[in-house]
């Protein structure tokens, strides 16, 4: 069961739902993996203090050019077709592999052969754990490397290693990163259900309207936590609880607006550790999370 | 011409509230919002008289169903997963590559040019304004960000305006490389969380990659000491200029919800504050 946690607008506490939700998941005993999808400034790690168990490289795919088999000038349907300028004709072929998006056209394309799969670095993917030893918490950090553009195909891989051992039967969480376009949507691909974070704010709420509308284009199922609650004290700011409600979107949870909490998340702390009053309220955002659930996708599932 | 771009690896630090107060103060600018994913600086701008252009970026693939012979090679093919099970497409997954219409036997897939969202040129009471919105879940922010320079570029000269005030978006990806290369300086807001100081030192070590300077606003200075001092001491070895810090106010959300910037919402407090960031921006080299 895969449950991705996003907002519109960062900042609102994404992380720190998804690293305070996958910890006291994981002591009541279920198996849980921490996806953390935000490659281009991943923090999840900073909370856990995971124990890395390995790290590999990401790879995406680029083309090879095999210059003594090209037909050369008369041909040049590889960089006709390329609809990224990944390939210019420069007296022969040149490939410019940052551009590329590695969609596999110029291959399909050429007559002779001349172009492989080759591959280019995006980023690395680290695996780590806590927690206990006869039930870990798992931990898969994608890094996008500086000067990178393109950050899906990291994700890409990152989701891919969730469809193996040990992480594929548990529940995986998502660590989403912000805004509407391709990280987010490569980052909620496939999930079963979406928590969206938002803080009651006049950004924290335009940005929301985004988000809902990117998950109702996509057709997937979500509710909404309203992180910082009553931090706008003093002045009238319904517009957001009357807004979820015209819209008929499940409020999941609230979380008070706490110095205390800000403080503890600064440090790099877990809520339900240096205040542990906040674990009911995950307790009750999961149980809300499963009621809202589309039935055949809450049961079972993350049984240890 | 003087490109300002505020930018901070973390969302949630205050960019957009930084970006309006310094819209409320110093010289005469040209104000551009490259967040085109999740623009928030027309909620306090509130911009008018805006014309409205629309974006075209990339393509998308059109399947025509009655040519379709159910081969599933297009589905076999793709390697974004824009092709369902029954060949339905599903454009938000769709890169516009066209690799499916280069390979239908039946020719029963095209590319047209895609609608990828709009861009604005508007008045605000801050001074002329460039901003856009990107479709939801769309592709292309980079494009769409360049877009929004190259027009502030061509307003500040038609305006006679030396300075040009950027909202940066986000992360370190591509809208953030499209709003940074060849700016004259980007200004790092971060705050003293873990979250914040991690995030900061990859942006500032991609302003490294594209060689381009760097200073640092500490905002919410006062909500932890320690980490303050890491970040002051991460600065100073990294030689960094710190121009401002910022302690928390409840002011940012008060003035949020009125939709002003903190100069406006109180100026006895804010308007010396960032006139002097203004000061220490402009005498960089």
């Amino acid at each position: 069961m895969h449950i991705a946690i996003a907002s519109g607008k960062g900042g609102t506490g994404k992380t720190t739902l998804s690293v305070n939700l996958a910890a006291r998941l994981n002591r009541t005993g279920l198996r849980v993996t921490l996806a953390d999808c935000d490659v281009e400034e991943p923090n999840s790690h900073i909370f856990l203090s995971p124990e890395w168990i390995r790290e590999e490289e990401a790879h995406a795919p680029v083309p090879r050019i095999n210059q003594e088999r090209c037909v050369g000038e008369s041909c040049r349907i590889c960089v006709r077709e390329c609809r990224f300028k990944a390939l210019a004709w420069m007296g022969e072929v040149m490939d410019f592999p940052e551009l590329c998006h590695g969609c596999g056209l110029c291959m399909e394309a050429c007559p002779a052969g001349a172009i492989t799969e080759g591959s280019r670095v995006m980023g690395v993917l680290s695996h780590g754990t806590t927690g206990s030893a006869d039930n870990p918490l798992h931990l898969v950090s994608g890094k996008l490397r500086i000067g990178e553009a393109m950050s899906p195909p990291l994700i890409r891989a990152l989701l891919e290693e969730m469809q193996s051992p040990p992480y594929a039967d548990g529940i995986v969480l998502r660590d989403c990163p912000p805004g509407t376009s391709c990280p987010v949507i490569t980052s909620l691909e496939g999930a079963d259900y979406t928590v969206l974070v938002t803080e009651p704010t006049p950004f924290g709420m335009h940005d929301l309207r985004l988000a809902v509308e990117t998950l109702r284009l996509l057709g997937q199922p979500f509710g909404v936590v309203i992180n910082r609650d009553g931090m706008s004290v003093g002045m009238e700011h319904t517009a957001l609880n009357d807004w979820l409600r015209d819209e008929d979107i499940s409020v999941l949870a609230r979380f008070p607006y706490s110095q205390a909490a800000a403080s503890a998340c600064a440090a790099g702390s877990l809520l339900i550790d240096a205040l542990p009053e906040t674990t009911g309220i995950y307790d009750a955002l999961w149980q809300a999370i499963q009621g809202n659930m589309p039935r055949q996708q809450a049961g079972g599932a993350g049984n240890a | 011409m003087r490109e300002l771009l505020v930018i901070s690896g973390k969302g949630g630090t205050g960019k957009t509230t930084i970006t309006a107060a310094l819209a409320a103060s110093g010289p005469a600018k040209v104000i551009a919002d490259c967040d085109v994913d999740a623009a928030d600086l027309h909620l306090i701008a509130r911009p008018h008289q805006t014309v409205t252009t629309p974006f075209y970026s990339g393509q998308r693939a059109v399947f025509d169903k009655s040519q379709c012979i159910d081969c599933g090679l297009c589905q076999e093919k793709c390697r974004f997963n824009a092709i369902a099970d029954g060949i339905r497409h599903r454009p938000e997954l769709c890169e516009g590559c066209g690799l499916c219409a280069f390979i239908c036997p039946a020719g029963a897939i095209r590319m047209e040019e895609r609608l990828c969202g709009e861009w604005y040129c508007s008045d605000s009471r801050f001074g002329p304004m460039v901003h856009a919105a990107l479709g939801i879940g769309e592709e292309n922010s980079g494009k769409l960000v360049t877009t929004v320079r190259t027009e502030s570029n061509k307003m500040a000269q038609e305006h006679g305006v030396e300075v040009i005030l950027t909202d940066g978006p986000p992360g370190i990806g591509c809208p953030v490389i499209a709003s940074l290369t060849n700016t004259d300086l980007a200004l790092l807001v971060t705050e003293p969380t873990r979250s914040a100081l991690h995030d900061l030192k990859r942006i500032a070590g991609l302003t490294r990659h594209f060689r381009v300077p760097a200073a640092v606003a500490l905002n919410k200075a006062d909500i932890h000491s320690g980490l303050a001092d890491e970040v002051r001491a991460w600065c100073h070895t990294e030689n960094i200029p710190l121009l401002a810090e910022f302690g928390w106010s409840d002011d940012c959300t008060k003035a949020q919800l009125l939709g002003q910037s903190l100069v406006e919402y109180r100026p006895d407090a804010w308007l010396p504050v960032f006139e002097d960031l203004w000061q220490k921006l402009l005498a960089l080299p």
